[in-house]
C-alpha cells in the first residue's frame, strides 16, 4: 500500500538533478523498458517501469533500501529502446549513488570501492601475477597507484569500507 | 598501417585473461599495429560508477589525459573500459563546466584533459582502421571448418549514441564479418544480443547465471565449435562460470569460449601456444585439431 503522507514529493527532483537522472521526467510510462530487461525475465523483483513510478511517486525509502536497487546488469538494452530517451540505466546509476550518500550499499559495491580506493585498479596484482606474466613473456603491471589511493581518499569514499 | 596506440589493458585483463592479451599482441604486432604500454594507466573508473559517477568520471579523465600527453591514441580490449572511456571523454567535450571542474581535480595528478583522443576497441581498430581486406591478404590458414557464435558484449555497442554509429546495438554484423575474414562460419542465434549478467555476479549470483546460462544453452542446440568474446567480463561468465552454470542447471555444454584475437592469430598461423590456448578454462582442443 502506498500511503501519501510517507512519499517524499522532492525525490524525483533530486534523481533528475544526480548525473544521469536528468531524462527522469520524460518517462510515460511504456514498459518498453520492463519489456526489454534481461534481469527482469529472470526475476520480477526487478521491474524497470516500476521502478520509475516508484521515484515519480516519491517513495524514496522503498526505493533506496531495496535490494532491486543493486540489480541492474547495465546492458543499456532500454536506454537504447526508450522511445523517450529517459536513459534508465543512467536512472539507476544514478539511484545507487544516491542511495550510497545515505548509508545504503550492497557488499559487493563496497569491496569493488576499497579495491580501486586502495590499490587503484580493481584487482590486487601480487607478485604471483607479474612472475606468471613475465613467464608468458608479458610485461609486469603496476600494482598500486598511490595518487589514485589519494584522490579517492579525499573525496570521502574510504568511510564506506573502514 | 604501422599505426601506434596507447594499450589500455584495464584490471581484469593482466591478472585473469593474460590469454586475450597474449593474443592481442601478437596479432596486433602481425598488422602493424603497435601497442604502447603505459605504467601510469589506472582504473577505468567503470567499477566505481555505481558507487560515484564523478569520482568515475575523473579517474576516467585521468586515463584519456595521460594517452593525451603521450601524444597517442587508446586502443582498449576490455568493453566495460571502452564504455567508460568513450562516455567521459563525450561528456567532457560537450559540458565546458564539467571539463573545468574536471580538470580541477587532475591537478593533483599533474594532468590536465584537453580535447581527448581517438578510444577504440582492439576489435574496432581491426575493422575500421586495419580494415577486412588488409587482414584477408594476412591470412595463412583458412579456418573454413570451423563453425562459431560471436558475442559482442553491451557495452562494445551500447550506448550507441558514444560510438558513432559504429556498429548497430541491434542487429551487430562487425564481429561476424571479423569471424569471416577468417574463412570460418559465423551463425546468426537467437540469444546473440544477450547480457551475460556479469555486471550482477557479485549481486546476485542466481540472477547472473541464469542470464549467462540463456545464451550456452541456445548455442548447445546450435553445435557450434566455440563462441568467441571480445570482453573479459563476458568470457568470465561464459567461461570460468560454466562449469558452475553446469552443475546449477544439470546440463553439460563443454563449449570452448575464445577471444577473438586468439582466432585471428591462428588464421594468421601462430601456434596455439603462442596464443595462449593452454590458458582457456574450457580446452579448444576439438576446435584446434579440425584445422
Amino acid at each position: 500500500m502506498i500511503r501519501v503522507s510517507e512519499l517524499d514529493r522532492n525525490f524525483k527532483y533530486e534523481v533528475a538533478k544526480q548525473p544521469g537522472g536528468e531524462h527522469l521526467l520524460r518517462c510515460f510510462a511504456c514498459g518498453t523498458c520492463t519489456a526489454s530487461c534481461p534481469v527482469r525475465e529472470i526475476d520480477e523483483k526487478y521491474n524497470p517501469r516500476k521502478i520509475i513510478r516508484m521515484v515519480l511517486l516519491g517513495m524514496r525509502d522503498e526505493v533506496l533500501k531495496s535490494d532491486f536497487v543493486w540489480l541492474c546488469s547495465t546492458c543499456y538494452a532500454c536506454y537504447e529502446r526508450c522511445p523517450q530517451d529517459v536513459r534508465f540505466t543512467d536512472i539507476m546509476t544514478a539511484l545507487k549513488n544516491i542511495a550510497i550518500k545515505n548509508g545504503y550499499i550492497h557488499p559487493a559495491f563496497k569491496e569493488q570501492a576499497r579495491l580501486v580506493g586502495t590499490f587503484g585498479r580493481l584487482y590486487e596484482v601480487e607478485d604471483f601475477d607479474n612472475k606468471k606474466r613475465e613467464r608468458l613473456g608479458l610485461p609486469k603491471v603496476k600494482g598500486r597507484f598511490e595518487d589514485v589511493k589519494n584522490f579517492i581518499k579525499s573525496k570521502g569514499i574510504g568511510k564506506l569500507w573502514a | 598501417m604501422g599505426v601506434k596506440y596507447a594499450l589500455f589493458i584495464g584490471c581484469t585483463i593482466p591478472v585473469r585473461a593474460q590469454h586475450y592479451e597474449l593474443s592481442a599482441r601478437r596479432v596486433a604486432s602481425a598488422l602493424g599495429i603497435e601497442l604502447i604500454d603505459i605504467e601510469e594507466f589506472a582504473c577505468c573508473g567503470f567499477p566505481i560508477k555505481s558507487v560515484n559517477t564523478y569520482v568515475a568520471t575523473v579517474l576516467a579523465a585521468r586515463n584519456i589525459a595521460i594517452a593525451e600527453e603521450a601524444g597517442l591514441n587508446i586502443c582498449t580490449l576490455c568493453n566495460a573500459c571502452t564504455g567508460i572511456l568513450t562516455e567521459v571523454q563525450k561528456k567532457l567535450n560537450e559540458d565546458e563546466d564539467l571539463r573545468k571542474k574536471v580538470n580541477k581535480e587532475l591537478e593533483i595528478f599533474g594532468k590536465k584533459y584537453n580535447k581527448g583522443v581517438s578510444i577504440k576497441h582492439f576489435s574496432r581498430i581491426l575493422y575500421e582502421n586495419v580494415g577486412l581486406s588488409k587482414i584477408k591478404e594476412k591470412i595463412k590458414v583458412d579456418l573454413k571448418k570451423l563453425r562459431l557464435a560471436a558475442h559482442y558484449g553491451c557495452h562494445y555497442l551500447k550506448p550507441s549514441e558514444i560510438y558513432d554509429g559504429f556498429d548497430s546495438p541491434e542487429a551487430p554484423h562487425t564481429l561476424d564479418d571479423l569471424i569471416s575474414v577468417t574463412g570460418a562460419e559465423t551463425i546468426d542465434y537467437k540469444t546473440k544480443l544477450d547480457c551475460c549478467g556479469g555486471a550482477i555476479l557479485g549481486i546476485d549470483e542466481n540472477i547472473a547465471l541464469s542470464m549467462a546460462n540463456k545464451k550456452l544453452s541456445e548455442l548447445k542446440k546450435e553445435y557450434v565449435d566455440a563462441l568467441v568474446s571480445i570482453c573479459p567480463f563476458c568470457s568470465i561468465m561464459y567461461e570460468d562460470n560454466q562449469r558452475k552454470i553446469e552443475a546449477k542447471f544439470g546440463v553439460e555444454y563443454k563449449l570452448p569460449v575464445i577471444y577473438y584475437p586468439q582466432l585471428l592469430g591462428l588464421a594468421l598461423g601462430f601456434k596455439p601456444r603462442e596464443l595462449g590456448f593452454m590458458l582457456n578454462r574450457i580446452k579448444a582442443t576439438q576446435l584446434i585439431e579440425k584445422l
